[in-house]
């Protein structure tokens, strides 16, 4: 067992446990930090598959800036424990978990049939710099441009929509 | 027989349009115009058409020719709007056709139609409905020109049937009178039995013949040997009947008479258009049409002579006994068509068409004259509470007196001729069935029913304009001449009536006055030449013909003289005859039970399938089980589908993973 | 060094979207259904990262920075509209959200 399979079981767990507890935490404040820990281990999970810009980015957007936004949005509103959901099971619930079972069948399946047996393992060497700021940062800037542009716009709308939004009368 | 020639004509085309073209547009702004406008443009169009009506015939004189065997022949105009529709082999053009015979109807139409259209300016006055009245006169003068003008029997058809709506509409015209609706229903309903034959005998033509042009059929029958018209014979005979128990329902005749009578709920230029001059003639006029298809079934040919004879009979008796002055004229309307069925049941077309001339004449002129009247007295209509009119209303009262001098068959006024003529082939003609002896019972009860219609026509006459005055003071102080627009038709109607006749000098007189010809008979001999020369009539020489047109005069004359005696003057004598008969009386008065037993038989009938039909079809059927089966279909699988739809955002979510999941299977299968 | 098979982070990928997805159905907090997407859209971003290092190739990676791009922009607008729901319900319960249901 190599170190790969560890680290992969220890993150790719880390992730899945602390997804789980996103789930089922009563406490959204619990949940959004439980998301947060979840976020810290894709990261390295990224960081495995030479995903070091993408990495840092979810560390520093996601955890970073996005999560902060919400546990900010949670202690504005500051429900507390407010929300008590019974654990009964109605008909949507039996329908979400029918289609949770359906998706995750699918899903395993596509996974294991989209790519064929013999190819399934990575190839081994990787160019120097692979998945860097350098790298990623050039295909950015060259190939990439204009959808790079128009995140940049797409976020200046994000912006003003939320202040629209948010805005005591619109 | 030699071919007729054909000659393309676009004019015709108009003709018929015209009075359309007033029916929209009076229909569609009618309601917004001033009234003024709406009537010049209903009473124009018709005028117009009118004139290229003359014109057309004038056209059709000009293209005259002398035939093969000696007569005069006149071609005919023609024009193919459209193809109308074509499947299989058969092709049915929308195709006009103007031939002598339609020549006549046309100008009998437009150039009547007219004059009554003039004349409902001045009758309609100040009704509410001013602009559909004109609407539906004017559509249904469309729907008539179809009619006569139509060379294919489709287009023939559906003017046919354009008709029976239009005079349903009219008939109606007041609807909010349930007695006047229910008149309109009766007589749609019972035309409608009769078209229904009429489809059927079209179908059997389809088959037989091939074609539906009056034009082919004409060759085809002509072409027919005599072994195939004995092979033939039912189907022909079929289809004779058929087409007759269709001109029964029309022009109403024994069995299907019994709408017309109530048709008189209608406004009286309708009565005098509709159900006098023009569309209750279209079954005679669709047999004169077809006679060369007629004449091919002499049990047919019988069957409608008898029908025609009986009805002119029966129907005359109960005119006898009415009392509302519209009623009189429309049982005299029947009488005279049975008259009409009489002659083309004898295989005399020319009398038919004759007859028919004249009577759009005459009797349009008496229904105006009876509008006029009541119009005069303010909706008086029986003619028990009339009398001694001819000092208030001269005009009417002498134009009156002409119609009623033509229908009663005074000499030389136009019914004189025609009905001279009915009455002479009926006793000459030697084709029908029962023999020389069914001949002479049609003509004696022709001769009856001349004899009784001059009675009860001058039993009118007296009882309206001579005598006394017996309307309570109130309405006679109300009592006036009509405006111009009435008497000017009236006047110009009673000159026609008075002088139509001299068009069919019959050959007995015009021999006997130095060869004067039957100009009538020369114009539509290309027609009904070939079906006239079918028969042979017995009798040499004029001996007969001065007697049975004696016998018809004196008749004729003796009504006259009995209607004096009994109405002329003061007199207790009808009265007294009414008690001393008053189970006849009274089998009269109530027009020999036919209604009630219709009521009781048909109408029963129709009663209980409807009650089955009700039950077993709408209630079961449709309502059980189409209308709420259906609903509660929808309803259960709305109950199905409410699941998806919830309005729960999550279900929504939930749903579009399923999508995603059975998408990527069906990917991956 | 890299032996593991593609599947297995697709696999992890899948676990991740599928736990996502029923959180988002499942929990009728608004914020919380609200961070399961978030969830969901890391567990794309997993998949785009494999399958960028497996074809060695950097637009599966320049694609992970569109998404974290837009989902800013989606957290930011996504909480706005919670503020609001919350203004005029004083709840963030998915299921109150009925207004357009009638």
């Amino acid at each position: 067992m190599g170190a790969e399979t560890i680290f992969f079981f220890l993150f790719g767990g880390g992730a899945i446990l602390s997804t789980l507890g996103v789930l089922l935490s009563r406490n959204p404040i619990n949940s959004a930090i439980s998301l947060v820990v979840s976020f810290f281990f894709l990261a390295g999970i990224y960081a495995m598959l030479s995903a070091h810009l993408n990495a840092i980015m979810q560390i520093m957007v996601y955890a970073g800036a996005i999560m902060v936004l919400f546990v900010f949005v949670l202690m504005l509103l500051n429900f507390g424990d407010e929300e008590h959901e019974k654990p009964r099971l109605n008909p949507t619930q039996i329908i979400s978990l029918l289609v949770g079972a359906a998706l995750l069948i699918a899903m395993f399946s596509a996974a294991t049939a989209f790519v064929d047996g013999s190819r399934q393992v990575f190839h081994p060497s990787m160019p120097p710099g692979f998945g860097g700021v350098e790298a990623i940062g050039h295909a950015l800037l060259t190939s990439y441009v204009l959808p790079f542009e128009m995140a940049a716009v797409l976020l200046l709308v994000g912006i003003v929509g939320a202040v629209v939004v948010a805005k005591r009368r619109f | 027989m030699q071919d007729i020639p054909i000659y393309e004509f676009t004019l015709l085309g108009w003709i018929a349009l015209l009075p359309l073209l007033g029916a929209i547009f009076n229909g569609i702004l009618g309601a917004r115009l001033p009234r003024a406008l709406v009537s010049t443009v209903a009473a124009g169009a018709m005028g117009v058409a009118f004139i290229l009506s003359i014109v057309a015939v004038w056209t059709l004189f000009q293209g005259r020719f002398e035939g093969a065997d000696g007569h005069t022949l006149y071609g005919a105009l023609y024009h193919n709007v459209f193809t109308w529709f074509e499947v299989g082999s058969l092709r049915v053009d929308f195709e006009l056709l103007l031939d002598p015979l339609s020549a006549v109807m046309i100008l009998i139409i437009t150039g009547v139609g007219f004059l009554i259209h003039v004349y409902s300016i001045g009758y309609m006055e100040g009704d509410r409905s001013w602009w559909r009245f004109f609407t539906y006169l004017n559509f249904f003068v469309f729907a008539m020109l179809m009619l006569v003008l139509g060379d294919n029997l489709v287009v023939l058809f559906l003017g046919w049937e354009g008709v029976g709506v239009a005079s349903y509409l009219l008939i109606g015209f007041w609807y909010e009178d349930d007695e006047k609706a229910s008149a309109g229903k009766k007589a749609f309903i019972v035309n409608r039995v009769g078209d229904f034959a009429v489809l059927l005998a079209l179908f059997l033509l389809v088959i037989y013949a091939g074609s539906l042009s009056v034009v082919e059929l004409r060759e085809w029958a002509s072409t027919l040997s005599p072994a195939q018209v004995t092979a033939l014979g039912g189907v022909l005979t079929a289809i004779c009947i058929l087409l007759f128990i269709g001109c029964t329902g029309k022009s109403a005749q024994i069995p299907l008479f019994v709408w017309l009578p109530d048709a008189m709920a209608g406004p009286t230029p309708v009565s005098a258009l509709i159900h006098a001059a023009t569309m209750v003639t279209a079954g005679v006029y669709l047999i004169a049409r077809l006679n060369f298809l007629f004449v091919l079934s002499p049990t047919a040919m019988t069957l409608i002579a008898v029908i025609g004879g009986l009805t002119a009979f029966f129907a005359a008796t109960i005119g006898v006994v009415q009392n509302d002055i519209k009623k009189v004229l429309a049982y005299s309307t029947v009488s005279q068509l049975g008259f009409m069925f009489l002659a083309v049941g004898v295989g005399s077309f020319f009398a038919g068409v004759f007859h028919l001339m004249t009577h759009a004449f005459f009797k349009a002129l008496l229904f105006l004259g009876a509008g006029s009247v009541i119009h005069g007295m303010h909706h008086e209509q029986d003619i028990r509470r009339m009398g001694g009119l001819k000092d208030y209303m001269p005009i009417t009262r002498w134009t009156f007196l002409v119609g009623c001098l033509a229908i009663a068959g005074f000499p030389l006024f136009s019914g004189f001729f025609s009905k001279d003529e009915i009455l002479w082939y009926t006793l000459a003609n030697v084709h029908l069935l029962g023999g020389v002896n069914l001949s002479w019972f049609l003509w004696f009860l022709a001769l009856g029913t001349a004899f009784l219609t001059a009675f009860y026509m001058f039993r009118l006459y007296f009882l309206t304009f001579e005598g006394e005055c017996r309307a309570d003071e109130k309405t006679r102080s109300h009592i006036h001449e009509s405006p111009l627009a009435m008497t000017l038709p009236l006047v110009v109607l009673a000159v026609l009536a008075g002088f139509g006749g001299f068009v069919g000098i019959p050959p007995v007189l015009g021999n006997a006055l130095g060869g004067l010809p039957n100009v009538m008979h020369d114009w539509l001999y290309q027609v009904i030449g070939p079906g006239e020369a079918f028969f042979a009539y017995r009798f040499e020489g004029y001996g007969m013909a001065w007697m049975s047109m004696a016998a018809a005069t004196a008749s004729g004359i003796g009504g006259i003289a009995l209607a004096w005696l009994f109405y002329g003057k003061p007199s207790d004598v009808p009265g007294a005859m009414a008690e001393k008969a008053a189970a006849v009386h009274r089998i009269l008065s109530n027009k020999y039970y036919v209604d009630e037993f219709y009521a009781a038989t048909v109408g029963r009938g129709v009663t209980l399938l409807g009650r089955v039909c009700h039950r077993l079809v709408d209630e079961l059927l449709i309502d059980t089980l189409l209308v709420n089966g259906t609903a509660r279909l929808m309803g259960f699988l709305g109950s199905v589908l409410r699941v998806v739809q919830n309005g729960q955002v999550q279900r929504y979510v939930a749903f579009v993973f399923l999508g995603i999941a059975i998408i990527l299977y069906l990917v991956l299968r | 060094m890299l032996s593991l098979p593609l599947s297995w982070y697709l696999m992890l990928s899948a676990t991740l979207f599928v736990m996502g997805a029923l959180g988002l159905l499942l929990r009728r907090n608004a914020i919380v259904a609200f961070m399961c997407v978030e969830v969901m859209l890391n567990a794309v971003n997993l998949t785009f990262i494999a399958f960028s290092k497996y074809h060695q190739d950097y637009t599966g990676q320049v694609f992970v920075f569109m998404v974290i791009a837009v989902a800013a922009a989606e957290a930011g607008i996504g909480l706005a509209m919670i503020v609001n729901m919350f203004r005029h319900k004083h709840s963030v319960q998915v299921d109150e959200a009925t207004l357009l249901r009638h």
